[in-house]
């Protein structure tokens, strides 16, 4: 279990990365999400991983799993979420804008003649 | 508990959803709202500042949850100063954006600030260190709003950039407050300053680890070298308003690093490790600062390097550590926020939307006031006499006293080539003679030229004033970096 979970977060975050550095908005956006979803599975572990377990206390039970890190886990979906949404409707409107998804052309553009 | 420390996040909140739900079509609604929420805000903060003079840290338990466990609020003096600072900054740019009517050319501009503000007064109040990437994910959205309000391809496209690098910088955050909580158990500020204390050397490494992650993150905030390059293209595309604004969001990463680095990061397992990245960053920081604002073609742009610069100086004397040094990185980012806005707001006024690039080419599109108020707002931030931009560099030099042959010289080298970059793109603009192809000038507008001498006076003021101002930051230095009141105001169980 302990290496399934460490190794998707390595996986994920390996893939993320490298998509990061493509030049494309799309392939941008993808790697955004890969890397969210490997730090939500990370934020998970560290409450320790502990199958089966219900994240209450109750005296019949023989153990309990750390409720604390599903809600902050909870609350990082939620804003990746939120924040994937708005940086595609930019992209788009990048894109539709400017006929190409070039992520790189507009920054070095702004001081130069084109504006 | 004192109610008036929640309400610099809740107002905001509660009148940018009631734009949304009543205003939308009405402008002079949505502006009454706006002008309501600033006054009310800056009214608050200063009674807040008061308060923090007298009290050394306020805690306010959300839901009246026991500190580790719920969240809080704490209010002492640097929050109390970055909250000042902010309501103030942003009264005098809503102002200016009214006037100008900028807030008319794209919709929803009135929410996005007041959620803005809502996200940079959260960011300033929290005790808890997930709260605190919650607050700036809000400032964070809101920003993102507020850089494309208006529209056009050149300002979308650089939108994309400065979310995607956000959204990375918010990962990198994420993975280290989860690596932190997987230590210590907590993400309160004050229980982790209990914790690490006495933190086992064998998790030393992970939390180092995390602990750079952060360092990343807030460097990303605060424009460090090597990871500015976000903020040249960002603020020079951004809104005129927008940008002036964006000069209180770096501060936000210089907020955090002192924050966290004078509670958390004194720590045996982690001290020491910020600094050692922080001074030579630090100084390439300047140097890229200066030589950009040199190399720059557009006024926007070369207002964000000389923001980068400045930045610089902010972080170098942090990353000096001492009460002293921490005083004078206070007073310097203070300045620097005012006239890093103030000349944001001039570049807006001078390069009008149709041309907002090449001053180099072109003369005499402003009129005399125009230029008298950019000599005084970049004599303000290249720190020549008699502005308080001079009285920060001294107070950064007399904190670095001790490496002086590098410090000293480095920032008097950039400082020196700041002023040249000024010089020239001052003579470029004002004193060339028109050509043909030269657009007329615009009419000077006297409301926008009351916010910029708005922004002006405050820097007078705080050279009038620099005495009082000083030793009131010498005692905010000294209750930073002796964090037992911020702690005890946590109550934590078992810590006196």
């Amino acid at each position: 279990m302990e290496i399934l979970i460490a190794s998707s977060v390595g996986v994920l975050t390996a893939a993320g990365l490298y998509l990061m550095l493509r030049a494309q908005t799309f392939p941008v956006i993808l790697g955004l999400s890969l890397l969210s979803y490997a730090v939500n599975i990370f934020i998970f572990a560290a409450g320790r991983v502990a199958p089966g377990m219900a994240p209450i206390l109750d005296p019949a039970a023989i153990g309990y799993v750390d409720p604390l890190p599903q809600a902050l886990v909870l609350t990082a979906i939620v804003i990746s979420f939120g924040m994937t949404a708005v940086i595609v409707i930019m992209a788009l409107g990048a894109y539709l804008n400017s006929g190409d998804d070039d992520v790189d052309a507009a920054g070095s553009d702004i001081s130069g003649g084109a504006g | 508990m004192n109610h008036l420390i929640i309400a610099p996040i809740v107002l905001p909140a509660v009148l940018a959803g009631l734009i949304v739900l009543l205003a939308r079509r009405a402008m002079l609604a949505q502006r009454l709202i706006g002008a309501v929420a600033l006054l009310a805000l800056l009214g608050l903060s200063v009674v807040l500042l008061r308060q923090s003079g007298e009290i050394p840290a306020q805690a306010y338990f959300l839901g009246n949850w026991p500190a580790p466990f719920g969240i809080v609020l704490v209010l002492d003096r640097l929050s109390a100063l970055m909250l000042v600072l902010t309501a103030g900054l942003a009264a005098v740019i809503w102002a200016y954006a009214v006037v100008t009517g900028w807030d008319r050319r794209g919709r929803h501009f009135h929410t996005l600030f007041l959620f803005q503000m809502m996200g940079l007064n959260g960011a300033f109040l929290t005790g808890d260190a997930f709260n605190l990437f919650v607050f700036f994910e809000v400032l964070l959205i809101a920003s993102y709003g507020l850089m494309v309000h208006g529209g056009g391809t050149a300002r979308v496209r650089a939108g994309v950039q400065y979310v995607a690098f956000n959204l990375l910088g918010s990962t990198l955050f994420l993975f280290g407050l989860a690596a932190i909580y997987s230590v210590t158990g907590t993400l309160n500020m004050a229980d982790l300053a209990v914790k690490l204390a006495v933190l086992p050397p064998g998790d030393a490494a992970l939390i180092r680890v995390a602990f750079a992650l952060l360092l990343m993150v807030f460097a990303i905030k605060g424009a460090l070298v090597p990871l500015h390059f976000w903020l040249p293209g960002t603020y020079a595309a951004a809104p005129g308003p927008v940008a002036a604004l964006f000069a209180v969001m770096t501060k936000v990463g210089a907020y955090a690093m002192i924050r966290l680095g004078t509670l958390i990061v004194t720590a045996p397992a982690t001290e020491g490790l910020w600094q050692a990245y922080l001074t030579p960053a630090a100084l390439c920081t300047m140097a890229v600062g200066a030589v950009g604002v040199l190399g720059s073609h557009s006024l926007p742009r070369m207002v964000a390097f000389a923001g980068i610069g400045s930045m610089g100086v902010v972080f170098l004397a942090i990353g000096a550590g001492t009460p002293q040094a921490t005083s004078a990185a206070l007073y310097y980012m203070v300045h620097s926020t005012l006239a890093t806005a103030a000349l944001f707001l001039l570049a807006d006024m001078i390069t009008p939307a149709q041309g907002r690039d090449d001053v180099q080419g072109r003369g005499a599109a402003a009129s005399g006031v125009m230029a008298a108020l950019f000599m005084a707002a970049a004599i303000a931030m290249a720190g020549m006499p008699p502005l308080s931009g001079f009285v920060a560099k001294l107070l950064v030099l007399d904190a670095l006293r001790d490496k002086a042959a590098l410090m000293w010289s480095a920032v008097l080298l950039a400082s020196l080539l700041t002023i040249l970059g000024f010089a020239r793109t001052g003579s470029r603009l004002f004193w060339k003679p028109p050509t043909d192809v030269s657009p007329a000038p615009a009419p000077d507008n006297p409301g926008a030229i009351a916010a910029v001498v708005a922004l002006l006076a405050a820097i007078v003021g705080l050279t009038v004033f620099a005495g009082p101002i000083t030793a009131w930051l010498d005692m905010t230095a000294q209750a930073l970096h002796l964090p037992t009141g911020y702690i005890a105001a946590n109550a934590l169980p078992g810590v006196p």
